[in-house]
C-alpha cells in the first residue's frame, strides 16, 4: 500500500444539506485516500450519502467542511471556475441514466469534451472514432442517442468519459438502469480500462459487480462503515 | 477558435431546428422590425434624393412668383375686365430693390395655337427676358438662344422645345422656318431640349414645360399686348396681366429663404390683393423633411415596438429553452464547460435567432419599399447602411434578451440540473 500513488485524498470531509430548520448530514466526517489505479466499488444503502461523495470526488459540488486532494492539489478551496477545469481535463464521468444530449450525435456527444477543450475539428473527430471504436460502437457514429439501446447509450457515455484521457473515472450506477447481461458488457469494458491504468471508483448496488473491485467502501449514514480491500 | 465558433454556430442552428414553427414564430416581432427599419430608410431616402432632383430641376437659388387671380375676384362680385397680377414694376423694384440678386426674370405666358404647313399644336408662348436661359438652363439642340438685339429689336423670333418642334417641323434641325403663333408669323431661330416632368413630382412646377415657345418679351408685349381675351361659351372674358411669372435668382441658396421674406414684404406694399403667388424650391427641402420626420416616427415607432416585443419574444423562448433543457445545461456542466461556456451557447442561439430574424425582415424591407414605388408611385432607395444598420441591430436585440437567460442557464447548480428530468 505505501509503494501506491494516491490519486485522491479526502479528510474528515462533511457536506450538510439545510432544509428549513431542518439539517441533513449527507456526509459527516469521511476520510478515504484511493490509490492510483484502483478499481473502487462504494456500496451502501440508499440515501447512505454515495452520490453525494462522488460528486464531490469529481469536482461537481464542494464540502461543506474538510479538505480533499486531487493529484497533490486542493480542491476544496477552487472557484467554480477553477472545478470546472479539473472536470474538464482530468475526470471521467458516467451516469445512471447516461446524461447522453439527445439532439447531437453519438461522435458529437463523444466530442463534447474535446469542443470545450478546444481541440481541432480533424483531431477531435479522429479521437471519437477511435473512441467508439474502443466500445464496439464505430458504425453508430452518426446516430442519435434515441436510436441506440440501452447499453449503447451507456457504451457512449463511456467513450464520452474517456475522450479527455482522465487518470479517474467516476460512475454512479453505470449499470442500474440496464439487465444484467448488458450490464456485464458495461462492466467489461470499466474492467479493461482499469486494466489499462485508470482509477476507477463506482457506486453500485449489486454486490457482483462489486466482486469485481479492488477494494470495496461500504457507507452507512453518511460514514464509511467497512472497507475491504 | 474559428472553426469552434462555427461548430457552435451549426450546433446552435441544429437545436433551434429541432422547434421549427417556435422559433420561427419567435423571430415574428424582428422580422417585422427590421422590416419596418429597412422600409422605412428606403422611402425617406428615396423621398430626399427625388426631392433633391427637383430642386436641382428648379434651380436651388431661385424663388418664382406666380400671377393668380386674387381670392374676391374668384368669386361672388366678377370684375368684367380684372386687372390683376405682377406688372413691369415689381420686377423692376425686385431687380434694383435688394442685394445678392444675380437675375430677375419676367415672363409672359399665353396659349397660342402655333402653325406650320399643315401641322397645328397648341403652345404656351412665353415672352421673356434673355436671362431665361441663364437662369433655367436647358441644352440647345440647334440654332441659338434669343438674344439683346431680339430684345431690343422687338424681333419677331422663338425658340422652340423639342417638343414642339417635332410636333411642328418635319426636320428637327429646319432653323429658318416661319411659324404662325396665333396671327403672328415668326421666324424659328433655335430649338431647346426640355425633358418631361419628373413622375409624382409635387405641387411645384417646373417654369419650362415641354409645351413651350419663347420669344422676347419686348416681342410679345408689342404683338399680343397685355389683355388676354379668353373666348368661352357664352362671353368673352377679358383681363389684363402684365406678368404671368418672375423668376428670381439670387446669388447663391442661403440668400435664398430670407429673400424670399423681403421680396413678399414689398409685393405686399404694393398690392392691394394677394394676387400673387411665391413658390421657393429650397421650401420642398423643408417639406421634404417634415414629411420624412413624421414618417420616421410612425415607422420607427412600429420598429421600436417591434424590435423590443421581439426581443422579449426571444427572452421569452430563451427562458423556456433553459428550463427545458436544465438537464443538457447539467450534462455540460458535468463534462467541464464553464459558466462562460454556457453563456456564450445561450447567446449563439439567441442571436442565431435575431439575425435570422434580420435577415427575413430585410428580405421584407426590400420587397415592401418596390410595392410602394409601384403603386404609391413614389421613388425609394435602400441605402446600404440600412442592411448593416439592420444586421447589427439584430445581433445587439440577441445579445441583450439573450444575455438574462444565458446568464440563468450559467447559474444552474450541476447536480441539481442533472437531477432535473
Ligand atoms: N440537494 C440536496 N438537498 C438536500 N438534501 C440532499 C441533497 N442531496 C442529497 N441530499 C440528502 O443527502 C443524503 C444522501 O444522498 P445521496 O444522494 O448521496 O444518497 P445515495 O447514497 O446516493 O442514495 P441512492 O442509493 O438512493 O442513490 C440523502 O438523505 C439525501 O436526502
Ligand atoms: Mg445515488
Amino acid at each position: 500500500m505505501k509503494d501506491k500513488k494516491i490519486v485522491v485524498e479526502l479528510s474528515e470531509v462533511t457536506k450538510r444539506y439545510q432544509i428549513g430548520t431542518n439539517v441533513v448530514h449527507a456526509l459527516s466526517g469521511v476520510s478515504y485516500a484511493f490509490e492510483s489505479g484502483c478499481f473502487c466499488s462504494i456500496q451502501g444503502q440508499s440515501g447512505s450519502g454515495k452520490s453525494t461523495m462522488l460528486n464531490l470526488l469529481g469536482c461537481l459540488d464542494s464540502p461543506t467542511s474538510g479538505s480533499y486532494f486531487l493529484n497533490g492539489q486542493d480542491v476544496s478551496k477552487m472557484d467554480d471556475e477553477q472545478l470546472s477545469a479539473v472536470r474538464l481535463s482530468h475526470i471521467g464521468f458516467i451516469f445512471q441514466s447516461f446524461h447522453l444530449i439527445p439532439q447531437l450525435t453519438v461522435s458529437q456527444n463523444i466530442q463534447l469534451p474535446l469542443s470545450y477543450l478546444g481541440w481541432n475539428k480533424d483531431k477531435s473527430e479522429d479521437r471519437a472514432r477511435e473512441l467508439a471504436t474502443l466500445v464496439d460502437l464505430k458504425d453508430r457514429m452518426d446516430h442519435r442517442p434515441v436510436e441506440l439501446s440501452g447499453g449503447q447509450q451507456q457504451r457512449v457515455a463511456i467513450a464520452r468519459s474517456l475522450a479527455n484521457n482522465p487518470k479517474l473515472i467516476l460512475a454512479d450506477e453505470p449499470t442500474g438502469n440496464l439487465d444484467s447481461a448488458t450490464g456485464g458488457q458495461v462492466m467489461e469494458v470499466l474492467l479493461e480500462l482499469n486494466r489499462q491504468g485508470k482509477t476507477i471508483i463506482m457506486v453500485t448496488h449489486t454486490s457482483e459487480i462489486a466482486a469485481h473491485a479492488t477494494s470495496a467502501i461500504h457507507m452507512l449514514d453518511g460514514k464509511i462503515d467497512r472497507i475491504k480491500s | 477558435m474559428n472553426s469552434r465558433l462555427i461548430e457552435e454556430i451549426a450546433t446552435g442552428f441544429k437545436t433551434l431546428w429541432l422547434h421549427k414553427l417556435r422559433s420561427l414564430l419567435t423571430i415574428l416581432g424582428i422580422v417585422f422590425g427590421v422590416g419596418s427599419v429597412v422600409a422605412m430608410l428606403a422611402i425617406g431616402e428615396g423621398a430626399s434624393q427625388q426631392t433633391l432632383e427637383q430642386i436641382k430641376r428648379l434651380g436651388s437659388s431661385n424663388i418664382m412668383i406666380r400671377s393668380i387671380k386674387s381670392e374676391d375676384e374668384n368669386q361672388g362680385n366678377r370684375v368684367r375686365f380684372p386687372i390683376y397680377g405682377l406688372t413691369y414694376e415689381d420686377a423692376l423694384r425686385i431687380e434694383f430693390g435688394f442685394e445678392g440678386i444675380k437675375n430677375v426674370v419676367s415672363m409672359k405666358t399665353l396659349e397660342k395655337e402655333a402653325r406650320l404647313g399643315r401641322n397645328r399644336i397648341n403652345l404656351r408662348i412665353v415672352g421673356t427676358t434673355t436671362n431665361w436661359f441663364d437662369v433655367v438652363t436647358r441644352p440647345l439642340l440647334a440654332g441659338r438662344i434669343l438674344s439683346r438685339e431680339d430684345s431690343l429689336e422687338r424681333k419677331n423670333v422663338c425658340v422652340l422645345t423639342r417638343y414642339g418642334a417635332n410636333k411642328l417641323l418635319a426636320n428637327e434641325a429646319t432653323i429658318g422656318q416661319q411659324v404662325y403663333l396665333g396671327s403672328n408669323v415668326f421666324e424659328v431661330v433655335g430649338i431647346l431640349n426640355t425633358e418631361d416632368q419628373l413622375a409624382g413630382s409635387s405641387s411645384m412646377q417646373s417654369p419650362d414645360q415641354p409645351i413651350d415657345a419663347y420669344i422676347p418679351l419686348t416681342t410679345a408685349q408689342a404683338v399680343f399686348g397685355d389683355i388676354a381675351v379668353v373666348n368661352t361659351s357664352n362671353s368673352r372674358d377679358r383681363s389684363l396681366v402684365e406678368l404671368h411669372q418672375i423668376i428670381v435668382q439670387l446669388e447663391n441658396s442661403d440668400l435664398v429663404l430670407s429673400g424670399a421674406k423681403s421680396i413678399l414684404r414689398t409685393l405686399k406694399m404694393f398690392h392691394t390683393t394677394k394676387d400673387y403667388e411665391m413658390d421657393v424650391p429650397l421650401e420642398l427641402l423643408k417639406q421634404t423633411e417634415k414629411t420624412k420626420r413624421t414618417f420616421n416616427t410612425v415607422l420607427g415607432s412600429i420598429a421600436g415596438i417591434s424590435l423590443i416585443v421581439g426581443g422579449i419574444g426571444i427572452m421569452n423562448i430563451m427562458l423556456a429553452s433553459v428550463t427545458e433543457r436544465t438537464k443538457e445545461i447539467g450534462i455540460r456542466r458535468a463534462i467541464g464547460a464553464t459558466r462562460k461556456m454556457i453563456i456564450r451557447q445561450f447567446l449563439i442561439e439567441a442571436v442565431i435567432l435575431t439575425i435570422t430574424g434580420g435577415l427575413i425582415g430585410i428580405g421584407f424591407g426590400v420587397v415592401v419599399p418596390s410595392v410602394v414605388e409601384y403603386f404609391a408611385k413614389m421613388p425609394t432607395k435602400i441605402p446600404l447602411y440600412s442592411i448593416v444598420l439592420s444586421l447589427g441591430i439584430s445581433v445587439f436585440i440577441g445579445v441583450i434578451f439573450g444575455l438574462y437567460p444565458a446568464w440563468k442557464a450559467a447559474q444552474l447548480d450541476p447536480i441539481e440540473s442533472l437531477r432535473h428530468q
